[in-house]
């Protein structure tokens, strides 16, 4: 299947001729010696990827990484500096302005850190906003909104103003507002940071049941690992611009592609995000298991259970294929130690 | 009457830079140096005078008069025939002449009742029933003053210049705010039409445009529309970038932007813009009754004429009850444009605006003569008191008039009329890269520079030394009672009125008081520059004292500062930027008095431009003075700007 | 009128926007057709002025039906008030020729309406009882000599010669220059303020030596005397820069708008039919000044008591 999203050696260079800098010997500069020489910032430096339909992208990064600028050159609110994008199999860089205005009314949509409303609307009219300036007639588009808004568990709200609402409830409204126009991607930057760690869990699962309902695409921007490893499909970590993994959460967990990553992820509690796949071990000639094999998708914290109770090793496999097998031995380092552990 | 002060950043409808912006901590080091180099500079300035003063003669008709006079004369014998004039001015002319004309038609169609009404309602629906009711009340004591027909004129040219400045100003304001050359473009223009004495626009204006309401209308609109296009500007600026962020993600095109997300989101500064420019467009609508505008200005003229405070006094109150009306109106239009309505609100809303249109319309075919009501005036009790004050006072106003004159204005004048221009223009250069860096002093050498080509060398130097004069008093009594009001609550309290009523008076009343103690001189002029530029100075002294974080006070304080250290040590010098900006903030205000002050005696640049559009012969002189001040203007502006600019409060 | 007035503007807009020009009376009041229209009466800033104002000004609206639209302008801003139609007609002129060469010579726009009766004399005056004290001082030859005496705040250590409004018509500076007097002038701003000085001269004994003229109220109610300068001869202040003579004595006369005169009817005829003497401004001008008279109320007891001058301005 193609991607939904393609990206390939993108550049974003912000300052004065920046436009001069991609291809020339200065490009090989790191970060602060380029600033140095020509006052130039590189915030995305050769970026590639590929979002597959459906699936939920996770870009990480500190502050400063370049994360933000990464996403909003997706839809060229910022303009790249170089490089491909598309969309669906289109060129996003070749649009045109009305063919952009077009992509962003009706294909992607974004969910903003700090929300965005527009506070001289309510509610039913700021969610609406997407398809009024797309020409939908009143009743018409109030009436998507109110269906979108129900989805997102904000009925009743719809005559109350933005600065009426929790912050929580407010990002609702927000999301509600990228749903209005049934994108197929959903650009959401940092939306949960600005909420209370209570309010962003339950966030969270809104996104995960939404995604289960309506399966977007997501291409999601954060700066928190937890919620990276939570939402993600497949994380992507940046760093001063650079891309310096991708990969699904056990992946960066189990196999940091560097001491960046490796120091990101130290304090992740590995029992929740590895499988068992990375602690198992070949099963020795003629050694005897439980009948009951364990899939090897398992978290090793969902498998504690059983491999404790077991008299014996239990077989991982995928299918019917059998990978290896797992026992107490390989288990307990595994519940206790949060250090490197690289599978052999 | 709080609500008339205007947030900080847009006093007097100049959009000021925040003053403690640029922390200086680095300049502290340069402190003895600069010392140094100042002493020197005096040192040098002094023996340059002393060496190569001049015995200050008369300035002659100049090059510059005589090349107006051309220009004049020029413009008198084409008017009819240019294409300039005939497809140009003559056309802004006759169109200025129909919008006057359909306002005029309108309000004067509502008549008497209707047009109370009118005002009442519009004040109840947009700003609440307080509003209304003070619209009722003040709409009324018009008539009860008697001069009702001179407010409804008042009221037609204020609008039809707030209508045109809305007009102008808010499309410029946007582009400015949106577009980078528009902006950098439209910022020294705005910063002289600020800079610049109502005064010196009359005489162009009438060249142009002749004499009448038109002229009145556009020279007002000259006045206001600065104020119009800054605080869009500013609005539009402020927008929040997320919201326009959000938006364009959302796939809208510029205008959708412009029409759906920054102007609505931008409402309640745009009211604000509209207050401002009302308030400025009323002062200056007063002033053009020299250019045959009609309506309250024209009672005051009559009364400078007749030196007749009492008579001017009622006039004078009638124009702050139209102030504080439309004030009001807007300020809580504003308040309330910003605030959320339910939907049964809104419907209340509209049916409070319908019903108020029925009752309007319904008024309107009532005829009541305003004459018909209960007059009353001040001018008889007004007269008296000024009477015995003249009469019992006299030794005072004299002795300080002539004490003031003798010991500080005349050797100031002397010294500057006896300075050879090139020395001038060095000192200003030197003393101005000192204290505001070469950029602004280049500025300002080159407006003095100006000011000796224009020929009117001792007349500029005689306004200078007024106005020099005039701020010093002006900041004496201004910082003393902004302190003041800083450290007593109650007092600053029991003022703010005062304040508030004396900033809506146009500069024009203020003359009269003036002069009816101190008779035709200078020092008339410089009494009503101090009574005119005093409130906006207390204002500024006392945010700027009342700034000074409770922290730092709190801990001079408890290191045992009697209450004189804490003023002398921590508040005063904490609060040196407010300070600074209200000397740059009265510096502009005092020269406009001063020269305005022209009217009453205070002669110089002032008398050349009331000479000049009085007569024929006079002509050229008054606009190269009108230039003279403008420049004098640009000079002392750059000159004080520094303060504010490069050195803020030290954080 | 309004609504006549922006119609014609608003036609004016459309049909000129479609083939040429506008004037610069273009979109302005038509004159009163000889119908009971408007009569647009420039009031310029002396008491004289405003006394025939006054009259004539009631006696257009309540004897013959007109209505009266006062304009306070300064004299050279009424005369533009020609060119515009903002003016129809001013009621007491004082020589100006520079003015009548433009606006009426030049352009065109204007009209003389003959003389008011009034004669106007302009001078330079010290309060009586400084002439009992110094005899000579009326003589210009002798003011060096007491300059001391008139020394004031603002006549930098020089005499003060105390002028009037800066619109009045003056040679003064030209004067002192010329006549190489060490004094200085200075602009009192108005009538009223050189009216106040001239009291305080006579009541506290102040020397004061200023510009003023007559028909003047005040010369009814003290004395004061004119200094007298090298005589007037024809032509002598065609040069403004070097005038050196006194004052011409000035036929006051009226002047109007061409369009005024053309179409005004009775109400041209009737302006130009004014005219009354020196003292009978003057009881006006006192009633307006000094009883605290309205301008209609002071025409109204002038008119009541002098109805043999009055009756024959008005058109039969």
């Amino acid at each position: 299947m193609a991607p939904m999203i393609a990206v390939t050696d993108l550049w974003k260079v912000f300052g004065p001729r920046a436009d001069r800098i991609v291809g020339t010997p200065l490009a090989e500069l790191s970060r602060a010696d380029l600033r140095a020489r020509t006052g130039c910032l590189v915030a995305v430096r050769e970026v590639s990827f590929d979002v597959e339909p459906g699936e939920v992208f996770v870009v990480m990064g500190l502050s400063g990484s370049g994360k933000s600028t990464l996403v909003r050159c997706l839809t060229r609110l910022i303009e790249p500096t170089s490089g491909e994008i598309s969309i669906g199999g289109e060129s996003v860089r070749a649009m045109n302005a009305k063919r952009l205005r077009d992509l962003r009314r009706r294909q992607v949509a974004m969910v903003f850190q700090h929300f965005g409303l527009l506070p001289h609307r309510q509610v039913l009219d700021n969610v609406a906003y997407g398809l009024e300036i797309q020409g939908v007639g009143r009743a018409e588009r109030h009436r998507q909104a109110a269906e979108v808004l129900a989805l997102v568990g904000l009925d009743g709200h719809e005559q109350q103003y933005p600065d009426q609402l929790s912050g929580g409830m407010q990002q609702r409204v927000g999301l509600a507002r990228a749903l209005a126009a049934d994108p197929e991607v959903l650009l959401f930057d940092e939306p949960f940071s600005a909420l209370d760690p209570l309010i962003r869990r339950d966030m969270q699962a809104e996104v995960r049941r939404l995604h289960a309902e309506v399966g977007k695409t997501l291409v999601f921007i954060t700066h928190d690992l937890a919620e990276a490893l939570t939402l993600g499909d497949r994380i992507a970590v940046l760093r001063d611009g650079e891309l310096v993994q991708v990969g699904t959460p056990e992946e960066l967990v189990g196999a940091p592609a560097d001491s960046y990553v490796a120091d990101f992820v130290r304090d992740v509690p590995r029992s929740d995000v590895l499988t068992l796949r990375w602690i198992m071990r070949e099963a020795g000639p003629e050694e005897l298991c439980e009948d009951e094999p364990l899939s090897h998708r398992t978290v090793i914290r969902d498998a504690v259970h059983r491999v404790l109770r077991a008299e014996r090793p239990i077989a991982v496999v995928d299918g019917t294929r059998r990978l290896g097998v797992i026992d107490r031995d390989r288990l307990l380092p595994a519940l206790v130690s949060h250090h490197r552990q690289v599978p052999a | 009457m709080t609500a008339t002060v205007p947030p900080p950043a847009l006093q007097g409808g100049r959009v000021l830079p925040p003053a403690t912006d640029a922390a200086g901590a680095p300049r502290r080091r340069g402190a003895g140096g600069r010392r140094t180099a100042a002493a020197v500079l005096i040192v040098l300035t002094a023996a340059a005078y002393l060496l190569f003063r001049t015995d200050g003669a008369a300035d002659g008709n100049g090059a510059a008069a005589r090349f107006f006079d051309g220009v004049r004369d020029w413009v008198d014998a084409n008017r009819d025939t240019s294409p300039f004039f005939l497809y140009g001015v003559n056309y802004v002319r006759l169109g200025v002449r129909l919008l006057v004309d359909v306002v005029q038609a309108a309000l004067y169609g509502l008549g008497f009742a209707g047009l109370v009404t009118a005002v009442s309602a519009i004040g109840l629906v947009l700003a609440g029933w307080r509003t209304g009711l003070l619209a009722l009340l003040g709409f009324l004591s018009f008539g009860v003053l008697g001069l009702w027909d001179e407010s409804v004129d008042t009221l037609v040219l204020t609008l039809s210049a707030v209508l045109l400045s809305v007009l102008i100003g808010v499309p410029l304001g946007v582009l400015a705010a949106r577009v980078r050359w528009v902006g950098a473009t439209l910022r020294p223009v705005l910063d002289v039409m600020q800079i610049m004495p109502t005064f010196a626009y009359l005489a162009p204006m009438t060249l142009l445009f002749l004499i009448g309401e038109p002229a009145a209308v556009i020279a007002t609109m000259i006045y206001a529309v600065p104020a119009t296009i800054r605080i869009t500007a500013l609005g539009i600026s402020e927008v929040p970038a997320t919201a326009v962020e959000a938006a364009t993600a959302l796939g809208s095109t510029r205008w959708q932007l412009l029409t759906k997300v920054r102007l609505p989101m931008a409402r309640t500064t745009l009211v604000l813009a509209v207050n401002q420019t009302i308030m400025l467009a009323l002062s200056m609508v007063v002033i053009t009754a020299l250019i045959d505008a009609p309506g309250l200005g024209q009672n005051i003229v009559n009364a400078l004429q007749r030196v007749n405070v009492g008579a001017a006094f009622d006039a004078g109150v009638a124009i702050v009850i139209l102030a504080v009306v439309l004030d009001r109106i807007t300020t809580n239009a504003a308040r309330q444009a910003g605030a959320h309505r339910t939907r049964r609100q809104r419907q209340w809303r509209w049916a409070g605006a319908g019903a108020a249109l029925v009752a309007v319309v319904a008024t309107s075919f009532i005829a009541i003569d305003p004459g018909n009501l209960p007059q009353w005036s001040a001018a008889g009790p007004v007269n008296e008191v000024v009477g015995w004050i003249e009469l019992h006072w006299y030794d005072v106003t004299e002795g300080l008039k002539n004490g003031i004159s003798a010991g500080v204005l005349d050797p100031l004048e002397t010294l500057l009329v006896t300075t050879p221009w090139w020395l001038f223009v060095l000192a200003v250069a030197a003393f101005g890269t000192l204290v505001s860096g070469w950029r602004a002093a280049l500025i300002a050498a080159l407006a003095a520079a100006g000011i000796a080509g224009l020929g009117l060398w001792q007349h500029s130097m005689q306004t200078l030394a007024t106005v020099l004069v005039a701020i010093a008093l002006t900041l004496v009594v201004g910082v003393a009672v902004g302190v003041f009001c800083a450290r007593h609550d109650r007092l600053a309290t029991a003022i703010r009125p005062v304040l508030d009523a004396a900033q809506t008076m146009p500069s024009f009343v203020y003359l009269l008081p003036a002069v009816a103690l101190f008779g035709a001189s200078r020092f008339t002029a410089i009494v009503a520059a101090v009574i005119f530029a005093v409130p906006p100075v207390v204002r500024l002294v006392e945010r700027g004292v009342r700034d000074v974080p409770a922290t730092v006070v709190e801990a001079a304080v408890s290191a045992g500062s009697t209450p004189r250290q804490l003023l002398w040590k921590v508040q005063l010098p904490m609060a040196r930027g407010g300070l600074l900006l209200a000397a740059n903030q009265g510096i502009v205000m005092v020269l406009a008095m001063v020269v305005v002050g022209g009217l009453v005696g205070a002669g110089a640049l002032g008398y050349d431009v009331v000479a000049g559009f009085s007569q024929r012969e006079l002509f050229g002189q008054g606009l190269a003075a009108g230039l003279a001040i403008v420049l004098l203007g640009i000079l002392l502006d750059r000159l004080t700007q520094g303060f504010h600019n490069s050195k803020g409060p030290r954080r | 009128m309004r609504t006549f007035r922006t119609t014609v503007a608003a036609a004016l807009i459309v049909s000129l926007t479609a083939c040429g020009g506008a004037t610069s009376g273009a979109g302005e009041d038509e004159p009163s057709a000889g119908a009971k229209g408007t009569v647009n009466l420039a009031v310029n800033p002396w008491v004289g002025y405003e006394a025939n104002a006054a009259v004539i000004a009631y006696l257009l609206e309540k004897k013959m039906g007109y209505t009266v639209d006062k304009k306070e302008l300064k004299e050279e801003i009424a005369w533009q008030g020609f060119e515009t139609g903002e003016v129809d007609v001013i009621v007491e002129n004082w020589g100006h020729p520079d003015l009548k060469k433009t606006y009426i010579e030049d352009k065109k726009v204007a009209v003389e309406v003959g003389p008011t009766g009034n004669e106007g004399i302009i001078g330079w005056y010290v309060p009586e009882w400084m002439t009992q004290q110094y005899p000579d001082i009326t003589d210009y030859k002798s003011l060096n000599k007491y300059a001391n005496l008139f020394k004031t705040s603002e006549s930098k250590g020089k005499g003060q010669f105390l002028a009037g409004d800066p619109s009045f018509v003056t040679n003064d500076e030209a004067l002192v220059t010329n006549l190489k007097l060490n004094y200085t002038v200075v602009y009192s701003g108005s009538e009223a303020a050189i009216i106040k000085a001239a009291q305080q001269a006579t009541a506290q004994k102040k020397p004061l030596l200023f510009y003023f003229y007559e028909p003047q109220w005040l010369f009814a109610k003290e004395k004061y005397v004119r200094v007298k300068l090298p005589a007037y001869t024809e032509g002598c202040d065609k040069d403004l820069k070097k005038v050196a003579c006194d004052y011409p004595d000035y036929k006051l006369d009226k002047i109007a708008s061409k369009k005024f005169a053309d179409t005004g009817g009775a109400a041209y005829q009737f302006v130009k039919n004014f005219t009354w003497t020196n003292d009978d401004q003057n009881l006006v001008s006192d009633y307006l000044t000094n009883q605290g008279m309205s301008a209609d109320q002071a025409a109204e007891k002038w008119v009541n008591e002098h109805e043999a001058t009055w009756k024959p301005w008005i058109p039969a």
